[in-house]
């Protein structure tokens, strides 16, 4: 509830029904988007570079008796729709804490370099310390991502930072992270052809253990983030004014700088570099549900992955019999968002 | 000559000496600049020097200078004449085209981080030069042509979309910044959609290297740069102005739309052949120019000074590269790239105090 009114009978909605009929407006909307979020992930289990008929998808879904049908839809599309759908809800849930914190909404982990950060991390470990399995490298991502988003933001100048300082201190902090990454690749021919696919990001090639073993890790970044909800809120009006109404400030920095490291860090790890879906889908979602966070997360962790996969499907069609990774598809959707963001009137901060 | 006080403070603004031929013509002469400018120049051909005598056949300085003066023996004349020569001189237009590029960008957009680096030119050549070398498999003067015309079109693009009423310093680094992550995802998915060898080739392409550079790709990055340099020197005037604002410079009676125009061209041109020659060498547009501020401490964008600081910064770079491993010769671009990463991030943290960015 966003403001809690005493109920009243008229005829005309009253000032203080206004709040309350928006209220269910907004519930509605997220019950619509769970429904468009549960097609989504049907679609991505059903559409593929294999078509195969509803029926055998339900077969091999809970009868896997161990044919190819079967075990392309239980070992391959499966595994990928939930990767997918986990790497979403980080995604977004992470790009929304960031815009909060940061009061900015250019603030996008992929744009704040955490994701180059996790990916030089693991190239380091795969590269020079011969970690090659995901649990290995993961720890690499999250010391990687969470090194390099305290190092952009206090870089781009903490709160008081401009769009334009927090996007070039990102985009520095990327354009020398992944300088390195090309270097480390060109010296290892191996760790090259590794790399370059786990580089671009992509749910291809998903399995049940990855999303096991990076499950509790989002697990854990969801929760801290939905706890950050609130005094993020208070946080919006200025630290004064956050101070006053009871917010712990620090801690919930530092709570919300946790919760974008494991989440991101999680994601990376997982799928490789996906920019773009925690700028966008927040940003959206924002001109829908107003500015109250104990909103924005729950949209934002039901659309991003809606966008995450569809972008997968997308990426899984256009470019029969190959595939287009989704962290490419995420760019090309993602850029000309990014660029209408720039040229309207106000680059407006939160 | 302009001094914004917030700068330059009262007490340190120095005389600037003016030279007035009989004819009436003077040319105004700022003694601190003239003199880093003279180090910077002495510095880039020692750098060379160096650079020439320095490899598998080791020359002494002084047997370089008789080499390149015709008193050399057969076989010094050929590996200065044929090897080494050419590459220095790839190697000194690179760095001289980067960092005026550079200084126009970072004046334009009134930005120490409004580089082509960062907005997109780099990315944009290198997507030129990958679709050739993925998509055509084409040979070195292909791939070449290709990131001249990627670099052009990005930066055509970036400077569309970027307008509205006018260009402002700003919007033009966030739309490069949108515009470079974009490309970023095509470079990407040229990468895995090539084979291992095109992948390695672009790869190494993209890290920027002089290796093998020779004649061939000299004499194009002449012409182009004997005819855009001049053009932008030319122009120091009316972009010093810019630097004080649009409204400002306007006043002063500069057209300031057409001034950009020209500039901005000029400046996406020369860094593409600078890129079609040696790869997107990363971080040489961003830092030539403010070090060469640093240097001369004087104002504006310092373009003679910082085309020195380029040359003299890659050559350096380009030795450091070839001799820090002895097997393996890096790419003079992962030396840029990790000295100038650690460059940036004091530079970040500067300029911030001071408020500039």
């Amino acid at each position: 509830m966003l403001i809690d009114s005493p109920p009243e009978q008229s005829a005309e909605p009253s000032a203080a029904e206004q709040p309350r009929k928006r209220h269910s407006v907004r519930a509605a909307g997220l019950v619509a988007a769970l429904a468009v979020l549960l097609v989504v992930c049907a679609a991505s289990i059903v559409v593929g570079a294999k078509p195969v008929p509803l029926g055998d998808v339900w077969h091999g879904l809970f009868q896997n008796s161990g044919t190819g049908t079967d075990v392309l839809i239980a070992d391959v599309r499966v595994p990928r729709t939930l990767l997918g759908l986990l790497a979403g809800v980080a995604l977004g849930l992470s790009g929304a804490v960031m815009q909060a914190l940061t009061r900015n909404p250019l603030a996008e982990p992929g744009l704040m370099g955490v994701n180059a950060g996790a990916a030089a991390a693991v190239v380091t470990a795969t590269g020079f310390l011969g970690v090659t399995s995901l649990t290995g490298y993961v720890w690499f991502a999250f010391a990687g991502a969470a090194a390099v988003s305290v190092l952009v933001y206090v870089l781009g100048g903490g709160r008081s930072a401009t769009p334009v300082r927090l996007a070039l201190a990102g985009t520095a902090a990327t354009a020398a992270l992944y300088g390195y990454v090309n270097a480390v690749q060109l010296l290892d021919a191996a760790a090259l052809d590794r790399l370059r696919f786990w580089t671009v990001g992509s749910l291809a090639g998903a399995e049940l253990a990855t999303v096991r073993q990076v499950a509790p890790f989002l697990a854990v970044g969801v929760v801290l983030a939905l706890l950050v909800a609130r005094p993020l809120n208070a946080m919006e009006m200025g630290d004064d004014t956050a101070r006053a109404l009871g917010a712990h400030l620090n801690r919930t920095r530092v709570l919300a700088m946790l919760s974008v490291t494991l989440l991101c860090g999680g994601a990376t790890a997982a799928c490789g570099p996906i920019v773009f879906v925690g700028l966008m889908v927040p940003y959206l979602v924002r001109a829908v549900t107003g500015p109250d966070m104990r909103w924005i997360l729950p949209y934002a962790a039901v659309l991003s992955p809606v966008l995450l996969l569809v972008s997968d499907i997308v990426g899984r069609v256009v470019a029969r019999p190959s595939e287009l990774q989704v962290g490419i598809v995420t760019a090309l959707i993602g850029g000309p968002v990014f660029l209408h963001l720039v040229r309207r009137k106000r680059m407006a901060q939160l | 000559m302009t001094v914004t006080p917030e700068r330059l403070p009262a007490a340190r603004v120095r005389t600037v000496k003016a030279i007035r031929t009989p004819g009436g013509l003077s040319v105004r002469v700022d003694p601190r600049a003239a003199v880093a400018g003279l180090l910077l120049a002495l510095l880039a051909l020692a750098a060379a020097v160096v650079l020439i005598g320095s490899g598998d056949y080791t020359m002494t300085p002084g047997e370089v200078l008789a080499t390149l003066l015709g008193d050399g023996t057969a076989m010094q004349e050929f590996v200065v004449q044929d090897l080494r020569l050419p590459r220095v001189l790839v190697a000194l237009l690179v760095g001289a085209g980067l960092a005026v590029g550079g200084a126009v960008f970072q004046t334009i957009t009134r930005n120490p981080l409004g580089s082509p680096d960062m907005l997109g030119i780099g990315q944009g050549s290198t997507v030129g030069a990958l679709t050739v070398i993925v998509l055509f498999q084409g040979g070195a003067t292909a791939v070449a042509g290709g990131a001249v015309l990627g670099g052009t079109l990005t930066g055509t693009a970036v400077y569309l979309l970027a307008w509205k009423r006018g260009v402002h310093g700003f919007r033009l680094v966030l739309t490069g910044i949108g515009i470079a992550a974009i490309l970023t995802a095509c470079i990407h998915y040229l990468i895995t959609k090539a084979n291992l060898v095109d992948a390695t080739r672009a790869v190494l392409w993209m890290t920027g290297s002089l290796d093998g550079r020779d004649w061939s790709h000299f004499w194009p990055l002449l012409t182009a740069s004997a005819v855009l340099l001049p053009l932008i020197l030319a122009y120091g005037r009316p972009l010093r102005m810019l630097e004080m604002g649009d409204d400002a410079a306007h006043a002063l009676g500069v057209r300031v739309e057409r001034v950009r125009v020209v500039l901005l061209t000029s400046a996406v041109l020369l860094v593409a052949a600078a890129t079609a020659a040696a790869g997107p060498i990363v971080f040489v547009a961003l830092s030539a120019p403010q070090l060469a501020r640093r240097l001369t401490r004087s104002p504006g964008p310092n373009l003679g000074a910082s085309a020195l600081m380029g040359a003299a910064l890659l050559l350096i770079a380009d030795w450091a590269a070839t001799n820090t491993f002895d097997e393996r010769r890096l790419p003079v671009g992962v030396v840029t790239g990790v000295v100038g990463g650690a460059y940036l991030l004091w530079l970040l943290v500067t300029e911030r105090r001071a408020g500039r960015i």
